[in-house]
């Protein structure tokens, strides 16, 4: 049984401070793009996975040639097998889109019980191609699972994380899941593995590659949204005052006079 | 006819309130367009809900009642709010961002081929009458205006987006159950422990007091839930508390936690991360209390207090008990 992880290669979280909106939808957003840190976990799971119930771990991304980058530190994190979706026709692509080109990968994989995604991208925040691709699929989708419990031959047990509890569910295989970032401590790469991810070859699979692809429903003109008036949102204007008194209660109540002033409480 | 149809998300019975502020805002929106507002729910023993949602600004609730959907369980919802689509035929679909709702959304959207727009914070229309969706990408630090390519337009929607709208009682409304046919077994749900201990959730709170590595351990965080509780808001932390174990991930407010927009927002003992700043910096008042004068959290704050927040804290408290009579 195959876990394959659809992973994304996204701006590091300490610059995204950075990036421009004039930039958005450039090649180069100028600025340092790592494994989006939501997918590190999925990577881990299926690792983890590999060591409890056997199988084969398998990364799969979707991008222009620099998304290797995402590959090769999943690569370097353990996983055996990496694939490369590449292609100007998948260029645009929205969610639905992006889950369809990964869901034809993924079929030609085969032999997948589950596949992994993490909670969202940084930059696109939507958290909706992992559930997009269990449509595709047709297969269940477990959002949010902050434990595999058990994986057979035909289902897997699963803790999904609601907004109330936890939840023990049970879904056949195969499933698409979402991770949570309880479910694991990401590893580092260790040297050996990075030496291996260097030396593997990274050939990008394109369109032509994927039997069943609908070129109808990828690519820009598929899309069926648009990002506009991109944007930096509205600064924060004007100084911190600094509330002084002659002792920590003055303080405390000069604070307090100025939030009710407010009408904040 | 068309309408616009609102998914109303609930925990046993009991609504959760951005599902009211979106139906608020679909009133407003198919006022504009001349459209009725269906409102969707799924679950058990629903009566009061339904009546609720007519209050609130439904003109029909479609009402999907039985054991089913008793828990959360996908593959039953997903079945559900296809039915419902399917007798409203909306243009305009409007869902809370919550848990569980977001992805049954995202399942359906995909499936059906309609555009979503996520985890919005402003909608609008425009000229044509098709939905203009807000929201934040890269982690809040991109703002964007969604334009949709699809005669049925898709958003789910951020806690505290919109104000919640006064119900009316003497409203009319018709409630219709929804006939439903849950599909095969992928799925099955064996059990729920609740976690949810009574607090008010960051998500939805006007106020949160927010503690981070200042805090210095779980006991730490007392004094920060005392203040809390007299001003009657939640209680956050920043990601090097929960790391810390010293309070569980619900709590945590940032890029790797929960995206917050209350009307005060205060921070003790965060330094202000980049990854902190992103969940919290919608906020319409940020307090710091800090030791460190130089914390990147002043830089945001409108009102600060350099000083001990064990110290400050509870002078707090004890500033607020007095002024508010609480």
């Amino acid at each position: 049984m195959k876990f394959i992880v659809c992973v994304k290669l996204t701006p590091d979280t300490e610059q995204l401070v950075d990036v421009q909106p004039k930039d958005i939808g450039a090649a180069d957003l100028g600025v340092t793009m790592v494994l989006n840190p939501w997918d590190e976990f999925a990577v881990e799971e299926a690792l983890q996975l590999v060591e409890r119930f056997d199988g084969e771990a398998v990364v799969v991304t979707l991008g222009s040639t620099d998304a290797t980058e995402a590959l090769k530190r999943a690569v370097a994190m353990g996983v055996e097998e990496a694939v490369l979706l590449s292609d100007p026709a998948f260029e645009g692509s929205d969610a639905w889109g992006t889950a369809h080109i990964l869901a034809q990968a993924i079929r030609k994989i085969g032999d997948y019980g589950l596949v992994l995604t993490g909670k969202q991208s940084v930059d696109g925040n939507s958290g909706m191609v992992g559930p997009g691709v269990a449509a595709k699929l047709g297969v269940p989708f477990v959002a949010g699972v902050a434990k595999v419990v058990d994986v057979t031959d035909d289902s897997a047990t699963l803790l999904r994380a609601l907004d109330e509890g936890m939840q023990t569910v049970k879904v056949k295989l195969p499933a698409v899941i979402s991770v949570s970032k309880e479910i694991n401590e990401p590893r580092y790469p260790n040297f050996m593995g990075i030496r291996k991810a260097s030396r593997m070859q990274y050939p990008a699979t394109g369109a032509g590659e994927l039997p069943g692809l609908e070129k109808s429903q990828i690519g820009e003109s598929a899309a069926l949204l648009k990002w506009t008036n991109l944007r930096k949102p509205p600064a924060r204007t004007g100084k911190c005052e600094i509330i002084a008194g002659a002792s920590v209660a003055e303080q405390a109540a000069n604070l307090a006079d100025k939030l009710i002033a407010e009408k904040v409480i | 006819m068309s309408s616009i149809l609102v998914y109303i998300d609930h925990f046993g019975g009991a609504t959760k309130p951005v599902s009211w502020e979106i139906l608020g805002k679909a009133r407003e929106l198919a006022g504009k367009l001349g459209t009725p507002v269906t409102a969707f729910v799924a679950g058990q023993n629903l009566a009061d809900l339904a009546s609720e949602a007519i209050a609130c600004g439904a003109d029909k609730m479609l009402v999907a009642d039985g054991p089913a959907f008793a828990q959360f369980n996908v593959q039953a919802l997903v079945a559900a709010f296809k039915a419902a689509i399917e007798v409203a035929q909306p243009r305009i679909i409007l869902v809370p961002a919550t848990a569980g709702a977001r992805d049954v959304a995202a399942l359906v959207a995909c499936s059906l081929n309609i555009g979503m727009a996520a985890d919005c914070q402003g909608l609008d229309l425009d000229d044509a009458g098709n939905l203009l969706a807000e929201r934040p990408v890269f982690s809040g630090n991109i703002i964007t205006t969604v334009v949709f390519n699809g005669p049925i337009q898709m958003a789910t929607v951020r806690a505290r987006s919109f104000p919640l709208p006064a119900a009316d009682s003497s409203r009319a409304g018709v409630i219709v159950p929804l006939v439903v046919s849950v599909p095969g077994d992928t799925e099955e749900v064996l059990s729920f422990e609740v976690t949810e201990t009574g607090e008010l959730a960051v998500e939805n709170a006007g106020i949160i007091v927010s503690g981070g590595r200042g805090v210095k351990g779980p006991e730490g965080f007392a004094p920060i839930r005392d203040l809390a509780k007299v001003l009657g808001g939640a209680v956050g932390a920043s990601r090097a508390a929960v790391d810390a174990g010293w309070i569980p991930y619900p709590h945590q407010v940032g890029q790797t936690g929960k995206s917050v927009r209350p009307d005060l927002y205060i921070a003790c003992g965060i330094s202000g991360a980049i990854q902190h700043l992103a969940g919290m910096s919608g906020a319409k008042v940020i307090v710091s209390i800090n030791k460190d004068k130089d914390a990147p959290i002043f830089t945001v704050a409108r009102y600060g207090i350099v000083g001990d927040l064990f110290d400050v804290v509870p002078a707090l408290t004890t500033a607020f008990k007095a002024k508010l009579g609480r």
